[in-house]
């Protein structure tokens, strides 16, 4: 990686992000514009999976419980204190000590890679049976009703800080969603710059050679799933802000589709997974339109293809077919 | 009195269901190291098979008994062929090219079937213990249970082509060296698991209800009971589906349904910090 670079990659996605956020508002229509804010914010999520999976090389099956965590957190926190201010650091916070315990037990416990998958698997599943379970009126945290299968639906949108009175209309909801997309990314960018970035990909690459060099594989591993728990809590927010939280966040189809954009986006890139959740929500709402063609069976297919022709993912497949000139060091 | 054999009944009972269920993913974890995370749409599969041919007219214990395992054995290997086979070794990613497959088979099975409920009622009535009554078919489950269990125990054990089975999961390029073909072996290994997978669900569906989406309740259970119980594929299985049956089971009669469930995943959260290898990882090592 030349030093020249990440500036050019940093500003070529700041470029994309604001003009985004100048055209798409008049371009789209309202409904559109607010199905694109959902894209935006599971981008996100996609993205959260793409640092703990494609470079920490930790398969979580449960990255869905830190979004419905996020969610859900943002939501309760907004209604008890009447304005969303200090709702944002809770949906942020909240996960990432969920993701902290979770690790803590995970990676100081030194489960291996199978059995780690089957305790996020079913962390995921308990929250999912228990935020089911909470329908009736004695599950309620203050003033906020958890509402069972129906969820919260009356998630309150973002506030100006400390200006309760005066919810943002949805063209700054898509504005502060496609920020927080490139918050992350750099973010993201940055520490895999940074010392920290580079000892993850190092475990990666050879757990036991890092440890050999005199590494705390642990608590790296643990940095970096926190890090993935509390932008899969943001991720939460920005999505509870255009629909609404219910249990299906927390549900099998989102886990299981974070891990198919990652994958199909490109395993150890960060933009890949971007693109690859947002082409393909696209795609399973134009197949939801489809009367005869059910839009899990394309989703599948494609996952199943991904996996045997290429398992690299889409981003790589591309740059390795466009070119080789660039080969050392990837697209990330 | 009465009500200890009854709650005793409903635990051997939900025991029986979680090693039924458990068993075909055990069978094709153990042997072959694959995660088939498809196998809650096998036992969809079955399901569906043994209610479509019920209602075409075939008698309802061949239905399920006959017809369910040997449709589903035929897709595995149909599905071993196409998918797995080009993915042995890769573990993680035959788990995401499984769970692909388990989506795209809710999916057509949506397409075709639509997403209602069937259903057939249990076959065999009830009876009472004292004050209580109980389903006769909870006892058929738990003595197909046994059953089961017990002819996949003496197969491996005794028979010749068990001792192959056992010689390609220990070694399989010795095997290979002694004239065995191991992809013959994983290959039936795999469809004699989705066999075993397919009875399950015909088993299952009396009490479950047939939805194409049922497969989803039983994927996390059995996939959980299967890595609790470890790598020795039928004492662990055993003895995970009975410790979690017994919590889930108890769990459910002193608070609801879904809080049973919670406790038994909370309790294989805590057995895998302690036991990270599963449970036979340290107790029953030695065994099959």
């Amino acid at each position: 990686m030349s030093g020249i670079r990440l500036p050019i990659e940093l500003a070529a996605a700041s470029f994309v992000a604001f003009a985004a956020i100048l055209v798409l508002p008049h371009v789209l229509e309202l409904f559109a514009l607010i199905n694109a804010t959902v894209y935006v914010s599971l981008a996100v999520l996609a993205l959260s999976l793409a640092l703990v999976w494609g470079f920490g090389g930790i398969l979580c099956f449960g990255q869905a419980a830190f979004f419905g965590l996020g969610g859900y957190s943002y939501a309760v926190a907004a209604i008890n204190f009447g304005d969303t201010t200090y709702a944002v650091p809770v949906a942020i916070g909240v996960p990432a000590l969920v993701a902290a315990a979770l690790g803590y037990v995970m990676f100081y416990g030194r489960i291996s890679d199978v059995y780690m998958g089957a305790i996020t698997l079913t962390l995921t599943l308990i929250l999912f049976n228990f935020v089911n379970s909470t329908a009736g009126d004695q599950w309620r945290v203050g003033a906020a009703p958890l509402g069972g299968f129906n969820g919260i639906p009356s998630t309150p949108p973002l506030n100006l800080p400390g200006d309760p009175g005066n919810p943002l209309p949805p063209e700054w909801i898509f504005a502060i969603a496609v920020v927080s997309l490139l918050i992350c990314y750099i973010l993201a960018k940055l520490i895999l710059r940074a010392r920290f970035g580079r000892v993850i990909v190092a475990i990666r690459e050879n757990e036991r050679r890092a440890e050999l060099l005199g590494y705390d594989v642990r608590a790296y591993k643990l940095g970096i799933f926190v890090i993935g728990g509390a932008m899969a809590g943001l991720s939460g927010l920005l999505f509870a802000n255009c629909v609404f939280v219910s249990p299906t966040m927390f549900s099998l189809f989102y886990s299981g589709q974070i891990i198919i954009w990652v994958m199909v986006g490109g395993l150890g890139t960060l933009v890949g997974p971007v693109i690859g959740a947002i082409l393909l929500n696209l795609l399973t709402t134009w197949a939801g339109t489809l009367p005869e063609i059910n839009p899990s069976l394309i989703l599948g297919a494609i996952l199943v293809l991904a996996v045997l022709v290429m398992p690299r993912g889409m981003l790589p497949s591309l740059a390795t077919m466009l070119g080789r000139f660039r080969v050392a060091g990837g697209v990330t | 009195m009465d009500i200890v054999f009854a709650v005793g009944l409903q635990v051997l009972s939900g025991v029986a269901t979680l090693l039924i269920t458990s068993l075909g993913l055990a069978i094709i974890f153990g042997m072959m190291r694959v995660i088939n995370l498809a196998h809650g749409e096998f036992l969809m599969l079955g399901a569906y098979a043994a209610i479509l041919s019920a209602r075409a007219g075939l008698n309802i214990w061949i239905a399920m008994l006959v017809v369910a395992p040997l449709v589903v054995g035929g897709i595995g290997l149909v599905i071993e062929r196409l998918i797995i086979r080009r993915l042995y070794g890769r573990m993680v990613d035959t788990m995401l090219a499984t769970w692909g497959l388990s989506l795209a088979l809710i999916g057509a099975v949506t397409m075709i079937f639509g997403n209602t409920v069937a259903g057939f009622s249990a076959p065999l009535g009830s009876f009472a213990i004292g004050s209580f009554t109980a389903s006769a078919y909870a006892l058929f489950l738990i003595a197909a249970a046994i059953v089961l269990f017990g002819g996949i125990w003496a197969l491996l054990r005794f028979t010749p082509a068990g001792l192959i089975a056992r010689g390609t999961m220990q070694n399989a390029e010795m095997a290979s060296a002694l004239g065995v073909s191991p992809d013959r072996v994983y290959a039936v290994t795999f469809a004699a698991g989705s066999a075993v997978s397919g009875l399950a669900g015909a088993l299952i569906a009396p009490f479950s209800g047939v939805v194409p989406t049922m497969g989803a309740a039983f994927i996390a259970k059995s996939f959980i009971t299967v890595i609790t119980g470890g790598a020795a594929m039928l004492a662990g299985t055993f003895s995970a589906s009975g410790l979690l049956g017994t919590v889930a089971t108890l769990g459910t009669f002193a608070t609801t349904p879904v809080f049973g469930e919670v406790m038994m995943l909370v309790v294989a959260i805590v057995l895998l910090r302690l036991l990270p290898q599963g449970i036979t990882g340290r107790f029953f090592r030695r065994s099959l």
